[in-house]
């Protein structure tokens, strides 16, 4: 949930950790300075996306317009594969040590369950289906990371101001509290959010749909029973014709989300003498202290290309999404950690630019397929016309009856990775297999065991670039140039249940090419060193 | 792609059509519309196919 307030706007957020802003040497230079990387915005998109170009060698300089992290939750719903992407990243851990863990979503008709789920019901992995985190913590925890990585120089209160494409180069114009200066950049990441003001100054047309509703957003302090569960309500009894959803987050703060309609006043709606006893109706009582409160509305658009010569987008300046769903910061950082091993691969010539088309194409259908989760979530949770209503409402009354209405009851279908399908990254499967592994997808997890016996998970021993992981056989294979080889049965163990055999469908020999961001790109049932070979070239993009 | 059947499949036509209108009988407007709502999730859960289906909502849509 990225979208930003659209009544009050973010400079009116109370501070929560203040950075400092820092001349730079390039502020003095003559000529600009030449940089590899520069990434605009230091949200969760932008911040994961240096911390991993860091990690792969890369000089990263982030400009941010702010030098503060602003109150409120906003997107507060981390997704396991995020979670996954940011113990790659060295955050995993503060962040799930922070965070509610969830997996139980309960959906409300009025006042009666209609619909329950399990969003991880399977054991045997590390991360849980999802963490509630205020974004203010995880932004801290990126910061930190980003601070301690000499590779990044963060530049707060530094706000690009004008951009010039000059071919093999952006010539980046920023302003500073000590006046403007200007850079080159090779590469000019737009990670700068939904408003992104790149995005204007390229002019590029961000299409899609505007949805005309108001909700409210309330985090509440309160000490409550509640267990650690998604609840969302359709036509809740203290909020009649409307929805609500509940979160629990840390520090005993509560999410609540209230659908207004598009009739409802901004200003007047947002004021306590009309958000407190709305928020006393739905919890019934009155012992809270409210936090912060915004309203918002949304939109569901993206724009046409991710890339603009050396200019490329990710996160909520390419695409927005509604916030049912948790598509949004989830989806950024899945751009981040896409764009991340590409780019490395490209400034260090060891790819071509044609790599990056990739990006775009993945990340492109990506949002194609977030965009249409969370546009049919919000058509059922915001009926537009009367007999729309009725339909809805027959969804819900038979849900508690039969079993297809209960699939079909939609308060937001949550956030999971996509499958790259038709990517040219990929080299088809000849032979079929079975398990949860999907050629395309992030690899499953499974717990491992070391050689020398402690306990770990597979994704934790994944290399930095592309790894292999072999099935041990007869034959013991040799390393294939440009990927880390990860013998099953020698370096790793599966465990006691099997939970690599069986989501891999790993049989003796079954060898496996995974991609810098842990998505598989191919798989054989034997172990051939050209086979592979032509497997990471074309994952490199040799085949597109 | 499998195709709406529209040539008649009821035995007693209409015991069918009575059996529709005996459902409808003493609701108002609003609760015969929340009567088809529900009728017609349930009726296209049993059919299943996409395709009958998309074929059946064109025909219903067009009216001349």
């Amino acid at each position: 949930m990225t979208v930003d307030t659209a009544g009050a706007g973010a400079g009116e957020r109370k501070t929560l950790y203040q950075f400092g802003y820092r001349r730079s040497t390039d502020q003095d230079a003559v000529t600009p300075v030449r940089h590899p990387v520069v990434i605009v915005g230091a949200g969760p998109v932008g911040m994961s996306l240096a911390i991993d170009l860091a990690q792969r060698g890369q000089k990263v300089v982030i400009v941010d317009d702010a030098d503060r992290i602003g109150e409120g939750s906003r997107a507060i719903c981390f997704a396991k594969r995020t979670l996954e992407i940011w113990d790659r990243l060295g955050v995993g851990t503060p962040m799930l040590d922070t965070g509610v863990t969830w997996r139980v979503g309960k959906n409300f008709l009025r006042d009666k369950l209609v619909y329950q789920f399990d969003l991880l019901p399977d054991d045997g992995h590390k991360m849980p289906a999802f963490i509630n985190l205020q974004q203010y913590y995880a932004e801290r925890f990126l910061a930190e990371r980003t601070a301690a990585m000499p590779g990044i120089d963060l530049r707060w209160r530094n706000k690009v101001t004008a951009i010039d494409r000059r071919g093999d180069h952006v010539r980046v114009t920023l302003e500073t509290p000590e006046g403007a200066y200007r850079l080159d950049a090779d590469w000019l990441i737009a990670c700068d959010g939904a408003k992104s003001p790149l995005r204007g100054m390229l002019d590029i047309a961000f299409e899609g749909q505007v949805f005309e509703d108001r909700f409210l957003i309330a985090d509440v302090r309160m000490t409550a029973d509640f267990p650690a569960e998604r609840w969302f309500w359709f036509d809740p009894p203290f909020h009649a014709g409307q929805s609500a959803l509940l979160h629990k987050q840390p520090d005993n703060i509560w999410r609540i989300d209230l659908q207004l309609g598009w009739e409802a006043d901004q200003l007047e709606e947002q004021k306590p003498e009309n958000v407190v006893p709305r928020i006393e109706r739905m919890l019934g009582h009155s012992d809270f202290e409210l936090e912060w409160v915004s309203l918002y509305t949304f939109q569901c658009r993206r724009i046409a290309g991710f890339v603009h010569d050396r200019v490329i987008f990710a996160g909520d300046s390419a695409h927005q999404v509604s916030p049912f769903g948790a598509r949004g910061a989830n989806s950024g950082v899945q751009d981040a950690e896409n764009l991340a091993w590409k780019l490395d691969l490209v400034i260090r010539g060891e790819a071509g630019e044609g790599l990056l088309d990739s990006y775009d194409l993945e990340r492109s259908a990506a949002a194609d397929e977030n965009i249409a989760h969370s546009t049919r979530s919000t058509d059922f949770i915001a009926p537009k016309t009367p007999m729309e209503r009725r339909l809805r409402n027959a969804v819900l009354d038979l849900a508690a009856r039969t079993e297809f209405a209960r699939d079909m009851v939609n308060s937001g279908r949550l956030s999971t990775p996509t499958v790259y399908r038709n990517t040219p990254l990929s080299t088809p499967d000849e032979t079929p297999f079975a398990g949860s592994a999907r050629l395309g997808a992030p690899v499953p997890d499974c717990p491992m065991t070391t050689a020398s016996g402690e306990a770990t998970w597979l994704l934790q021993a994944l290399g930095q670039g592309f790894t292999i992981l072999h099935v041990a056989a007869d034959e013991t294979p040799q390393a294939v140039p440009g990927a880390t080889l990860i013998v099953v049965g020698r370096d790793l163990m599966d465990d006691v249940e099997r939970h690599f055999a069986r989501r891999y469908d790993a049989t003796p020999g079954a060898t496996y090419l995974i991609r810098p961001d842990q998505h598989l790109a191919a798989r054989f049932r034997s172990f051939d060193r050209d086979t592979l070979g032509a497997a990471i070239a074309r994952a490199c993009g040799a085949g597109a | 792609m499998a195709d709406l059947i529209t040539t008649s499949q009821l035995a007693v036509p209409d015991a069918l059509y009575n059996a529709l209108v005996d459902a409808h009988r003493d609701l108002d407007d609003e609760q015969s519309a929340e009567l088809n709502a529900r009728l017609v999730l349930l009726l296209a859960n049993h059919i299943g196919d996409p395709d009958v289906l998309a074929q059946a909502i064109a025909l219903a849509r067009h009216t001349d």
